[in-house]
């Protein structure tokens, strides 16, 4: 009786793990509780939204979607049938052109930002690309009228493309240096102590092992000069005709897009639902081949 | 404080040194206005080892970078005195750091592979960058480092895999390969083993072994009984100063220094 008592009482020892007193303890579960909900619910909204926003883009334009809606110029206002190829053609081409021109130096920027820059010279730099990255597009789109179109008493697609790619400087620039900046600084002394020259280090250790994040903000570039719409407007233009010569108006998707949404006809709007597909699509079809080409699928180390 | 520059010092005599790799005279090393090591004299003689040891923040670290100019890569470092390899003081006017860096090996504390790039490639790097060798002769001189860091048969058969893929203690002997693969003559190693579990470290003590039959080794050790296991000789730091250096039996049975002996029966530190 006694050695019973006395082994239950030895079995059964002292919870260390006391629970928080009963109020604490609800309040704290319930705070709990309403995070997960509030953040998996704002998850999932904004994700259905943006689901949405294809679906339906897909649904209106996908009926028109044929080869020729790729390979033909637009037929006039109100009639059924012709395509963007002009649009498509000259989006790519100024597109094109202002990666040319954008991406070498907004990488260049990063990379003096990131590792260069010390000073007055940096902070000022950091500042205006700052600034240009909050300017409204169309400033950029005038700022181009004024010097190349007006001068030259012409719209063009080179206007447009240099529009872009100013566009596009800042963007790459803040992302390049941000990347590089998350470099470990392991890797670099493992390259400086093999008696590599800092600039060697930075093209040939730093920079690769930035690749990935330098891509993706490349691409989130490109996609946004993509869908750019009026700098374009003060620049390119806009033409119903194919035409590779950059010295001339040259259309563009977006430009497409806008030009039939303010068309009175209905089949108009519905080509430009079937325009805004081809956008979505090429922006995407470019990134994914991009990131493809350059190994930014294989698996990433620590 | 001696605030020593190169014009007061003369090189110490010959017949003293002749026979040491490395010879530091009178070294002090600032980060900004704060002083990291005071007028530091250590000779270190070829194939050997020599170990560093001494309580957390004494400045180990700060004098092996010192020795092959890493130090002023941190920003507002500075140094004064001599250091001398093989004769020449490496903080001459005239010489580059990265000329002096090109023949001294380094291994670093965490295993700083270039995780993205093969095996391979992490070996040839410095190879590369300073256009030692390409073609063929760059792969026998990988295979060849790889061998002389005991980890080429583990790694044979995979050497276009990226490194990362490694575990830590191969990713420290593919470190010291490719120290090993710019062809030194003297190895630095910080703290080399503090990442990496019991068996790895055993691994990497045996290279060194090994290692110091061809290289001169300078090791930064926080472990007492490492630096008794592997080291030839010993010094022992504290707050920026040489307390003694002697060789390893010497310093743990009979330390001239009470803080050396207060320091290794544990005192302290
Ligand atoms: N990058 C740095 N900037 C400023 N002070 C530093 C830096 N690195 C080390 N120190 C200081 O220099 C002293 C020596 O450091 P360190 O050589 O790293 O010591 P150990 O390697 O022996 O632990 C310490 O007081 C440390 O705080
Ligand atoms: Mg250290």
């Amino acid at each position: 009786m006694n050695i019973r008592t006395s082994l239950a009482s030895a079995s059964k020892p002292a919870n260390p793990f006391q629970p928080d007193h009963g109020l604490l303890h609800v309040r704290r579960q319930l705070a709990n509780g309403v995070c997960i909900f509030l953040t998996t619910l704002f998850a999932v909204a904004a994700a259905t939204f943006l689901l949405y926003l294809v679906l339906y883009i897909a649904r209106q334009g996908l009926r028109f979607l044929n080869v020729a809606f790729f390979t033909q110029a637009p037929k006039a206002a109100g009639e059924l049938g012709g395509g963007v190829g002009p649009a498509i053609e000259g989006s790519l081409i100024m597109v094109g052109l202002a990666a040319l021109i954008g991406i070498p130096l907004g990488m260049a920027t990063g990379i003096y930002l990131a590792e260069y820059g010390r000073g007055f010279l940096a902070s000022t730099v950091r500042f205006l690309v700052d600034t240009l990255t909050g300017i409204p597009t169309i400033i950029f789109g005038l700022f181009i009228w004024v010097l190349i179109v007006v001068p030259a008493h012409s719209f063009s697609g080179f206007a447009g493309g240099a529009a872009l790619s100013i566009i596009m400087i800042p963007t790459v620039a803040r992302a390049t240096e941000e990347v590089l900046r998350l470099v470990p600084k392991e890797l670099r002394e493992a390259s400086i102590a093999l008696g590599a020259t800092e600039s060697r280090t930075i093209l040939r250790v730093v920079v690769p092992a930035a690749r990935a994040g330098i891509i993706t903000g490349i691409m989130l570039a490109v996609a946004r000069v993509a869908g750019e719409t009026a700098p374009l407007l003060m620049t390119a233009f806009g033409t119903p005709f194919f035409s590779t010569n950059i010295f001339r108006p040259m259309d563009a998707l977006p430009l497409r897009i806008f030009n039939s949404t303010l068309s009175p006809y209905d089949i108009d709007i519905q080509h430009a639902y079937a325009g805004s597909f081809v956008l979505i699509l090429l922006v995407i079809v470019t990134s994914l081949s991009v990131r493809w080409a350059t190994g930014g699928f294989k698996p990433r180390g620590r | 404080m001696s605030q020593a520059t190169n014009s007061q010092i003369h090189m110490p005599d010959a017949a003293a040194t002749s026979a040491a790799v490395i010879t530091a005279q009178h070294l002090n090393a600032w980060y900004g206005q704060t002083q990291a090591l005071y007028d530091i004299s250590l000779a270190v003689p070829p194939n050997n080892v020599t170990a560093l040891i001494g309580p957390s923040g004494c400045g180990k670290s700060t004098f092996v970078r010192c020795l092959n100019r890493m130090h002023e890569e941190v920003d507002g470092a500075r140094v004064s005195g001599i250091v001398a390899v093989e004769g020449a003081n490496v903080y001459n006017r005239g010489i580059r750091p990265m000329y002096v860096r090109r023949h001294i090996g380094m291994v670093f504390q965490q295993p700083n592979v270039l995780p993205t790039r093969s095996i391979f490639d992490n070996v040839a790097i410095g190879a590369r960058l300073n256009g030692l060798a390409h073609g063929k002769k760059l792969e026998a001189l990988v295979e060849q480092s790889l061998q002389r860091a005991a980890i080429w048969d583990e790694v044979k058969d995979r050497l276009k895999m990226p490194a990362f893929l490694l575990s830590g203690g191969q990713q420290q002997r593919l470190c010291i390969a490719r120290a090993l693969a710019i062809q030194p003559k003297i190895l630095l190693m910080d703290e080399p083993c503090s990442a990496l579990d019991p068996i790895a470290t055993l691994q990497i003590e045996q290279l060194i072994d090994e290692l110091k039959r061809a290289y001169t080794i300078v090791i930064v050790t926080h472990n007492m009984q490492q630096a008794g296991r592997i080291s030839d000789r010993t010094a022992f730091f504290l707050l920026g100063r040489l307390i003694e250096e002697d060789e390893t039996i010497r310093i743990f049975s009979q330390p001239a220094k009470k803080e050396t002996e207060d320091y290794i029966t544990g005192r302290f530190g």
